[in-house]
C-alpha cells in the first residue's frame, strides 16, 4: 500500500482503556468491539463444533446409538445456524471492526454507539435459540434452511423463538454492515481513494452491500413462517393459494448471497497475505475488485440452483443453471491472481501464509465440487446428499474458517502485542490440514454411492466411510482446542512483537505500534 | 474531503444505552416468542409481561440516546463529516426497508404469477389442477382459494384512493417544512410539518377503518389465503411504518417548537423526511400492485 | 455392495448423466493440477530460503483475458452436453404407465393410474435391527414391505406430490429424484431396461424418521408385469369381499389387542412411541389420555380422518376397519388405559357410513 506521512499523535481527547467490566459493556472503541466479536464467534464455533461432534458420534456407526432421531435433526439445524450465524459472520464483523478503520487510516468506526449495539444484540439472540433447545418439544429442527411446511405446520412450539431470534440476529448483522459500509465511505484517510483500499476493505465493503440487501429478505422469509404457523395465514400452502417452494425462492434469495457473504471477506484476507509472505505485490488488483463486484452481482441471479429438484419449468433450470456456472469465472479470477502473485515471489512458510495457501487449495476443489453441482441434470443426483455437505464444508470449513484463522495468525500480534507460539500454530495448522480432509473428503464418497444428508442412521454400504469420516472429525475438534490455548497463551504474554511482524506486509495497520494503541489515527494519515 | 474534518472527528466515550438497547430487543425477542406460543394455545403466559418489559427498556434507550445525542450535536461537537456519516446511514437503512418490502412484494408476485397461476393448470402443472385440485380456476384477486374459502376483494377506489392521494399531498407538504426549515423560515416548518402530521394521523384512521371494513363486510381477513394474506401483510408493515414515520415527525414537530435544528444542521429532521418519502413510495407500489392492478 | 462413485444406474438417461459427472469432474481435475500445479511449483521453486529475489509484474491484460476467456469457454462446453441431457430429462410426454406417487409422514403410497391399484409402502427393517438388538441385514433401512413394481421397456411417468410436508422420491439407479411438494404435481419418468430391485430413499428432510422412509422399486418384464396386475386387481376385490365378511363378524378381545398391537406398532407407534407416551410437544401422549380413556367417538374420528394441520393422518383409507377396530381397541386398553372397550369392524363401518 501506500506510504503515510503524518504519523499518529496525541490529541485532545485521548482516552486511555477504561477498565472493568463496564469497559466491555459500554464500548464504544472498535478495538473493543472487535474483540468482543471475535471471542463470541470463536465461543460460538466451540458450541457449533459440539453439535456436529454429537453429530459425527451418531453417525459413527450405523443404527441409532446416542440420540434420538428427533434430537439428531436439532443437532442438525442449530449446528448449521450457530455456525452460520453465530461462528463465520461474526468473525468476519470482528475482524472488520478489528482492522478497517486502522487500514483506512480513521480514528473508529462511523458510528462507534450502534457498533456496541449491533454485538450485545448476538448474545441474546443465540441465548434464545439455544435455550429452545431445552423446551418441550425441543427446538428448531427442520434444517438451517427451515424449508415450510416442515418448520411451518409441522413444527414444535419452539418456531416462534427461532423465528424472533432470527430477527434480532438480522437486525445486529444489518447494523454492522451500515457501519461498514459508511465508515468506508465516509472515513478514509486523505489520499485514500477507493482503489488504493486494500482488498479485505473492498470485499467487506461488498459484503456489507450485499448484507443489507439480503438480511432484510430473510427477515420477510421468517416473518411469513411465522404467520404461516401461528396466525392462519397461507403463504407456503397451497389450499389457500400459495406455495411451499416460494418459501425456498425467498430463503434462497437471501441464501445464496449469504454464502458469499462468507467468503468475500475471506477472499480479501487472503489477498493481504499472500502477497505479503511472496514479498510480491498483489497481481492484479483491479480485476481482483472487479471480480468480487462480479460474484457479488452474480449472487443474486443463482439463487434456484439449491432448488433444482423442486420442478421448475425447465427454462429456469437452465437460466439458474448457465448463471451459477458463470461464477467460475470471476472467482477463478482470484485464483490465477493469486497464484500470479506468488510465481516468482520470495515466498515464506509462517503460519498465516500456510492457512492461506491451505485455503487457497481447499476452497478451489470446494469450488470445483460447486461447479459439478451447478450441472443441473447430475445435480438431480447429488442434491441433498453427502456430496453437498462435502462442497459446503470445504467452502466453509477450510475456506472461510481457514481463512479466519489466517487472519488471526497474521493480526494476532498487533492485537496482542505479542507474538504466538510459532510451534504450536505450526501444529494447529499441520493437525487441522490433515484433520479436515481425513473428516471432509470421504464425504464427497458417502454423497456419490447415495447416502443422503440430514439422517441420523444410514444404510450399511455406508459404514466404513462414516467411521473414518468421524474420525477426522473427532481430531479436527481437537486440533481448535491447540489454537485456543495459543490464543490464551499470545494474550497472556509472549516475545513482544515490533509494528510490523511481517516483513512482506503492507498496509497502514503495520505503522502504528504492537499492540495497536487504544486509539490510532486521531488525527489522519496522509496516504500518497 | 478536506483534512480538517477528519481532525474533529468526534468518536463519542463510552455509552450504556447500546447494552440497555440489546437487553431491550432480547426480551423483546423473548416476550414476543412466548407470547405468541401462548397465545395459541389459548393460555395466559407471562411472554407478554417480557414483551412489553422489552418494549419499555427500548423507550428507555432511545430516550436516552437521543438526549445524549441531542445534547451533543447542540454542544457542537459534530462534524460536517458526521453529519455525512448519520446521512449515509439512514439511506442504507432505508435501503435495508426496500429489501424488506421487496420480500413480501416477491411473495405477491410469486403467488399471483406463478403459485396460483400454476394451482389452476399453467405451465407444467396441467397435473396439479387435474388431481389436487380439479374444481379450481386461476383468478385474481383469489377470491375463492383452492381450498375452497372464499372472501371478498378490495377495489381501489374509495378510501384507497383518498389514502394516496393524502400521503402523497403529505409528501409535499413534509418536503416544503424541509424547504422551510432550510429557509430558515420557521413558520412554513411548524405549518406544514403540522399538516404533514395531521394527513399521516387521517391516513391511518382510513386505514383502520379500511380494515374494519374488509374484516365485516368483505370477509377478507388475515387466513382468507394468499390474496388475503398478501393484502394485509404489505399494507400492515406499510401501516407500521407509517405509524413510526408519524411519531417521528410529532418528535420533530416538538424538537422544532424548542428551537432545534438549523438551515445547515438538522440531520434528524432529513432523516424523517426522507423516512416519509420513503414511506410514501412504498405506499404507491402498493397501491399499484395490490389494489389497481 | 460398497462403492465410491456416482451409479451408472440402469436407465439411458442415468447413463448420461453418469457420463455427465465424470466429464466434468474430468475438466475440474486437470484444471485442478494446472493450477496447483502453478501453485507447487512456486512453493518450491520461488522461496525466499532458496534465495530468490522477488520479481516486480503485478499486472498484465493479456494474460488477465486469457484466463477469464478460457474458462468461459471451458463452461460453455460443460454446459451444451447438460442442456441437452436436462432436456431428456424433463419431457414427461408419451408416457405407458403413471403411477401417482405421494410422500407423508413416513411413508409413500403408490396409485397407478386408470386401474383401482394403490397401496402404501413403508419400511420394513425391523425396529430391533435399528435399535442394535438385532444384526443388521443386508439391505438395512433400504427395504420396504410393499415395493413398487413398474414394466421394463416402457416409459413409466411419475406424478409426485406429498400429503405433509416436502419429500423427494429418488432412486439413484433411474436418476431420478423430484420433491413431493403438499398441493403441487411434480412429473418424471423413467424407462428401465433390465429386470431388478432398485432402491432409493427419501431425499429432503421430512422431520424425525426422514432417514426412515425408503423407496424400492421392482422393474418387471412387462408380461410379468401384467400379471402381477392382474394379481393386484383381483386382490383387490377379495380384500372388498374379506372386508364386507368381516363386518359381520365380531373379534374377541384377545384378537383385538393381538391385532391391534401390530396395526400400533407398523402405524403408531413412529410418533406415539410404542409405550403410548408420544414425546411431549410434538407428538401427544395416548397413554392415560382424555380421548383414548373417554372420548371414544373421536377417537375414532381421529384415527378416521386425521388432524388436519398436524402430522396426524387419516388412517381410513390405510387400514381396513378391521385393523382401525383392533388398534383404537389397543389404543384403549393397552399401557394401562384399561377402559375395556372393544371396538368391532362394524362400529367403523357406523361411523364412516354416517
Ligand atoms: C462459502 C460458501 C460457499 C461458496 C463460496 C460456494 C460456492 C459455490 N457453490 Fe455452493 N453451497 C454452499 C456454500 C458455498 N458455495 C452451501 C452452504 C450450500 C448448501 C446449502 C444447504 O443446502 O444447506 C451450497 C450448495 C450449493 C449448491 C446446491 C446443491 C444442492 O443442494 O443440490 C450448488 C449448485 O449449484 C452450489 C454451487 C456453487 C458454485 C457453483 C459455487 C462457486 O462460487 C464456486 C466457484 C469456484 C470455483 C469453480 C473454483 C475456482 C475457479 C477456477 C480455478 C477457475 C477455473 C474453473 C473452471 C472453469 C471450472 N452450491
Ligand atoms: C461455517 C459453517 C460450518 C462449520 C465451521 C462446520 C463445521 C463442521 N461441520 Fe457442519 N454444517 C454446516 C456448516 C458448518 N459446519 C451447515 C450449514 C450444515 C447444514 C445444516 C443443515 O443440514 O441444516 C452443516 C451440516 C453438517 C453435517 C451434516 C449433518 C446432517 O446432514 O445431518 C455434518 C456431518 O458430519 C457436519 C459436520 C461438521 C464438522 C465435523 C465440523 C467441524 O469442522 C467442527 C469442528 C469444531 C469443533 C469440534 C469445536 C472445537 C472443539 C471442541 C468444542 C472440543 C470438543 C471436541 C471433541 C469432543 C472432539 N456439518
Ligand atoms: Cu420423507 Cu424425507
Ligand atoms: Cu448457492
Amino acid at each position: 500500500m501506500s506510504t503515510v506521512v503524518g504519523e499518529m499523535d496525541h490529541h485532545d481527547h485521548h482516552h486511555h482503556a477504561p477498565s472493568g467490566i463496564t469497559r466491555w459493556l459500554f464500548t464504544t472503541n472498535h478495538k473493543d468491539i472487535g474483540s468482543l466479536y471475535l471471542w463470541f464467534s470463536f465461543i460460538m464455533f466451540l458450541v457449533g463444533g459440539a453439535m456436529a461432534m454429537v453429530i459425527r458420534a451418531e453417525l459413527f456407526q450405523p443404527g441409532l446409538q446416542l440420540v434420538e432421531p428427533h434430537f439428531f435433526n436439532q443437532m442438525t439445524t442449530v449446528h448449521g445456524l450457530i455456525m452460520v450465524f453465530g461462528a463465520v459472520m461474526p468473525a468476519f464483523t470482528g475482524l472488520a471492526n478489528w482492522m478497517i478503520p486502522m487500514m483506512i487510516g480513521a480514528p473508529d468506526m462511523a458510528l462507534p454507539r450502534m457498533n456496541n449495539w449491533s454485538f450485545w444484540i448476538l448474545p441474546f439472540a443465540f441465548a434464545i435459540l439455544l435455550a429452545s433447545l431445552f423446551m418441550e418439544g425441543g427446538g428448531p429442527a427442520f434444517g438451517w434452511t427451515f424449508y415450510a411446511p416442515l418448520s411451518t405446520t409441522y413444527s414444535s412450539d419452539s418456531t416462534a423463538l427461532f423465528v424472533f431470534s432470527v430477527h434480532i440476529m438480522g437486525i445486529s448483522s444489518i447494523m454492522g454492515a451500515i457501519n461498514v459500509i459508511v465508515t468506508i465511505m465516509n472515513m478514509r484517510a486523505p489520499g485514500m481513494t477507493y482503489m488504493k483500499m486494500p482488498l479485505f476493505v473492498w470485499t467487506w465493503f461488498i459484503t456489507a452491500f450485499l448484507l443489507i440487501a439480503v438480511m432484510p429478505v430473510l427477515a420477510g422469509a421468517v416473518t411469513m413462517v411465522l404467520t404461516d404457523k401461528y396466525f392462519g395465514t397461507s403463504f407456503f400452502d397451497a389450499a389457500g393459494g400459495g406455495d411451499p417452494v416460494m418459501f425456498q425462492h425467498i430463503f434462497w434469495f437471501f441464501g445464496h448471497p449469504e454464502v458469499y457473504i462468507m467468503i468475500l471477506p475471506s477472499f480479501g484476507i487472503v489477498s493481504a497475505i499472500i502477497p505479503a509472505f511472496s514479498r510480491k505485490q498483489l497481481f492484479g488488483y483491479a480485476s481482483m475488485v472487479y471480480a468480487t463486484a462480479a460474484i457479488a452481482g452474480l449472487s443474486f441471479l443463482v439463487w434456484a440452483h439449491h432448488m433444482f429438484t423442486t420442478g421448475m419449468p425447465v427454462f429456469a433450470e437452465l437460466f439458474f443453471m448457465y448463471c451459477t456456472m458463470l461464477i467460475s469465472v470471476p472467482t477463478g479470477v482470484k485464483v490465477f491472481n493469486w497464484v500470479a502473485t506468488m510465481w516468482r515471489g520470495s515466498i515464506t512458510f509462517e503460519p498465516p501464509m500456510m492457512f492461506a495457501l491451505a485455503f487457497v487449495i481447499l476452497f478451489t476443489i470446494g469450488g470445483f465440487s460447486g461447479l459439478m453441482l451447478a450441472i443441473t441434470p447430475v445435480d438431480f443426483q447429488y442434491h441433498d446428499t453427502y456430496f453437498v455437505v462435502a462442497h459446503f464444508h470445504y467452502v466453509l470449513v477450510s475456506g472461510a474458517i481457514f481463512s479466519i484463522m489466517a487472519a488471526a495468525y497474521y493480526w494476532l500480534p498487533k492485537w496482542t502485542g505479542h507474538m504466538y507460539d510459532m510451534g504450536l500454530a505450526k501444529l494447529h495448522f499441520w493437525a487441522s490440514l490433515i484433520s479436515v480432509n481425513v473428516l471432509f473428503f470421504p464425504m464427497h464418497f458417502a454423497g456419490l454411492a447415495g447416502m443422503p444428508r440430514r439422517i441420523p442412521d444410514y444404510s450399511i454400504q455406508f459404514a466404513d466411510i462414516n467411521q473414518i469420516v468421524s474420525i477426522g472429525g473427532f481430531a479436527f475438534g481437537l486440533s481448535q482446542l491447540i489454537f485456543l490455548w495459543l490464543v490464551i497463551k499470545c494474550v497472556r504474554g509472549g516475545e513482544k512483537a515490533p509494528a510490523k511482524p511481517w516483513e512482506g506486509a503492507e498496509g497502514l495497520e503495520w505503522t502504528v505500534p504492537s499492540p495497536a494503541p487504544y486509539h490510532t489515527f486521531d488525527t489522519p494519515p496522509e496516504v500518497k | 474531503m478536506a483534512e480538517q474534518q477528519h481532525e474533529k472527528y468526534y468518536v463519542p466515550a463510552s455509552s450504556p444505552w447500546p447494552i440497555v438497547g440489546a437487553i431491550g430487543l432480547g426480551l423483546i425477542a423473548f416476550g414476543a416468542g412466548h407470547t405468541v406460543i401462548d397465545a395459541s394455545k389459548d393460555a395466559d403466559g407471562w411472554g407478554v409481561n417480557v414483551l412489553f418489559a422489552g418494549i419499555a427498556v427500548i423507550l428507555i434507550m432511545l430516550f436516552g440516546w437521543f438526549r445524549d445525542q441531542i445534547n451533543e450535536s447542540m454542544s457542537g461537537l459534530y462534524s460536517k463529516q458526521l453529519g455525512h456519516s448519520y446521512r449515509q446511514g439512514m439511506a442504507w437503512f432505508i435501503f435495508s426497508e426496500i429489501m424488506f418490502f421487496a420480500a413480501f412484494f416477491g411473495a405477491l408476485f410469486y403467488a399471483r404469477v406463478i403459485a396460483v397461476e400454476w394451482l389452476g393448470g399453467a405451465g407444467n402443472n396441467a397435473m396439479t389442477n387435474a388431481v389436487l385440485w380439479p374444481d379450481f380456476v386461476a383468478h385474481w384477486p383469489l377470491t375463492e382459494t383452492p381450498g375452497g374459502t372464499e372472501s371478498g376483494a378490495m377495489g381501489w377506489m374509495g378510501l384507497p384512493l383518498y389514502n394516496t392521494i393524502i400521503l402523497i399531498i403529505s409528501s409535499v407538504t413534509c418536503h416544503f417544512a424541509h424547504v422551510g426549515l432550510e429557509k430558515n423560515n420557521r413558520r412554513q416548518l411548524t405549518g406544514f410539518l403540522a399538516v404533514t402530521i395531521v394527513l399521516g394521523l387521517i391516513f391511518l384512521y382510513l386505514q383502520g377503518a379500511e380494515y374494519v371494513h374488509a374484516y365485516q363486510e368483505l370477509g377478507l381477513t388475515l387466513d382468507s389465503g394468499i390474496y388475503g394474506n398478501t393484502f394485509y401483510m404489505l399494507t400492515g408493515f406499510h401501516g407500521m411504518h407509517v405509524t413510526l414515520g408519524t411519531i417521528m415527525l410529532i418528535v420533530m414537530f416538538f424538537r422544532v417548537l424548542k428551537g432545534h435544528f438549523t438551515p445547515e444542521s438538522h440531520f434528524a429532521f432529513q432523516a424523517t423526511s426522507w423516512y416519509w418519502h420513503f414511506v410514501d413510495v412504498v405506499w404507491v407500489c402498493l397501491f399499484i400492485f395490490v389494489y389497481v392492478l | 455392495r460398497s462403492q465410491l462413485n456416482l451409479t451408472q444406474g440402469v436407465t439411458d438417461i442415468s447413463q448420461r448423466v453418469y457420463d455427465l459427472h465424470m466429464t466434468i469432474f474430468y475438466i475440474c481435475c486437470v484444471i485442478g493440477v494446472v493450477v496447483f500445479g502453478a501453485m507447487f511449483w512456486s512453493m518450491i521453486r520461488h522461496r525466499k530460503s532458496k534465495g530468490r529475489k522477488p520479481a516486480t509484474f503485478h499486472e498484465n491484460v493479456k494474460v488477465e483475458i486469457a484466463w477469464t476467456v478460457i474458462p468461459f469457454l471451458i463452461l460453455i462446453g460443460m454446459a451444451i452436453p447438460a442442456t441437452s441431457t436436462l432436456i431428456a430429462m424433463e419431457d414427461t410426454s408419451e408416457a405407458e404407465v403413471t403411477v401417482l406417487v405421494t410422500g407423508s409422514q413416513w411413508k409413500w403410497h403408490y396409485k397407478y393410474f386408470d386401474t383401482d391399484v394403490e397401496y402404501f409402502s413403508l419400511l420394513a427393517t425391523p425396529r430391533q435391527q435399528i435399535e442394535n438388538k438385532l444384526d443388521k441385514g443386508e439391505n438395512y433401512l433400504l427395504e420396504v414391505d410393499r415395493p413398487l413394481v413398474i414394466p421394463t421397456g416402457k416409459k413409466v411417468r411419475f406424478l409426485i406430490t406429498s400429503d405433509d410436508v416436502i419429500h423427494s422420491w429418488w432412486v439413484p439407479d433411474f436418476a431420478v429424484k423430484k420433491d413431493a411438494n403438499p398441493g403441487m404435481i411434480n412429473e418424471a419418468w423413467t424407462k428401465v431396461d433390465e429386470p431388478g430391485i432398485y432402491r432409493g430413499q427419501c431425499a429432503e428432510l421430512c422431520g424425525k424418521d426422514h432417514g426412515f422412509m425408503p423407496v424400492v422399486v421392482i422393474a418387471k418384464e412387462p408380461a410379468e408385469y401384467d400379471a402381477w396386475m392382474a394379481e393386484q386387481v383381483a386382490a383387490k376385490q377379495r380384500a372388498e369381499e374379506e372386508e364386507q365378511r368381516l363386518l359381520a363378524m365380531s373379534m374377541d378381545m384377545d384378537e383385538a389387542m393381538e391385532l391391534g398391537e401390530r396395526v400400533y406398532v407398523g402405524s403408531c407407534a413412529a410418533c406415539h412411541q410404542a409405550n403410548g407416551e408420544g414425546i411431549p410437544g410434538v407428538f401427544p401422549a395416548l397413554k392415560g389420555s382424555d380421548m383414548a380413556l373417554n372420548d371414544m367417538q373421536g377417537h375414532i374420528d381421529i384415527v378416521v380422518n386425521g388432524k388436519t394441520g398436524t402430522s396426524m393422518q387419516a388412517f381410513g383409507n390405510q387400514l381396513t376397519m378391521q385393523e382401525i377396530a383392533a388398534v383404537v381397541t389397543y389404543e384403549r386398553n393397552a399401557w394401562g388405559n384399561d377402559t375395556g372397550d372393544l371396538v368391532q369392524a362394524a362400529d367403523i363401518n357406523a361411523f364412516m357410513n354416517e
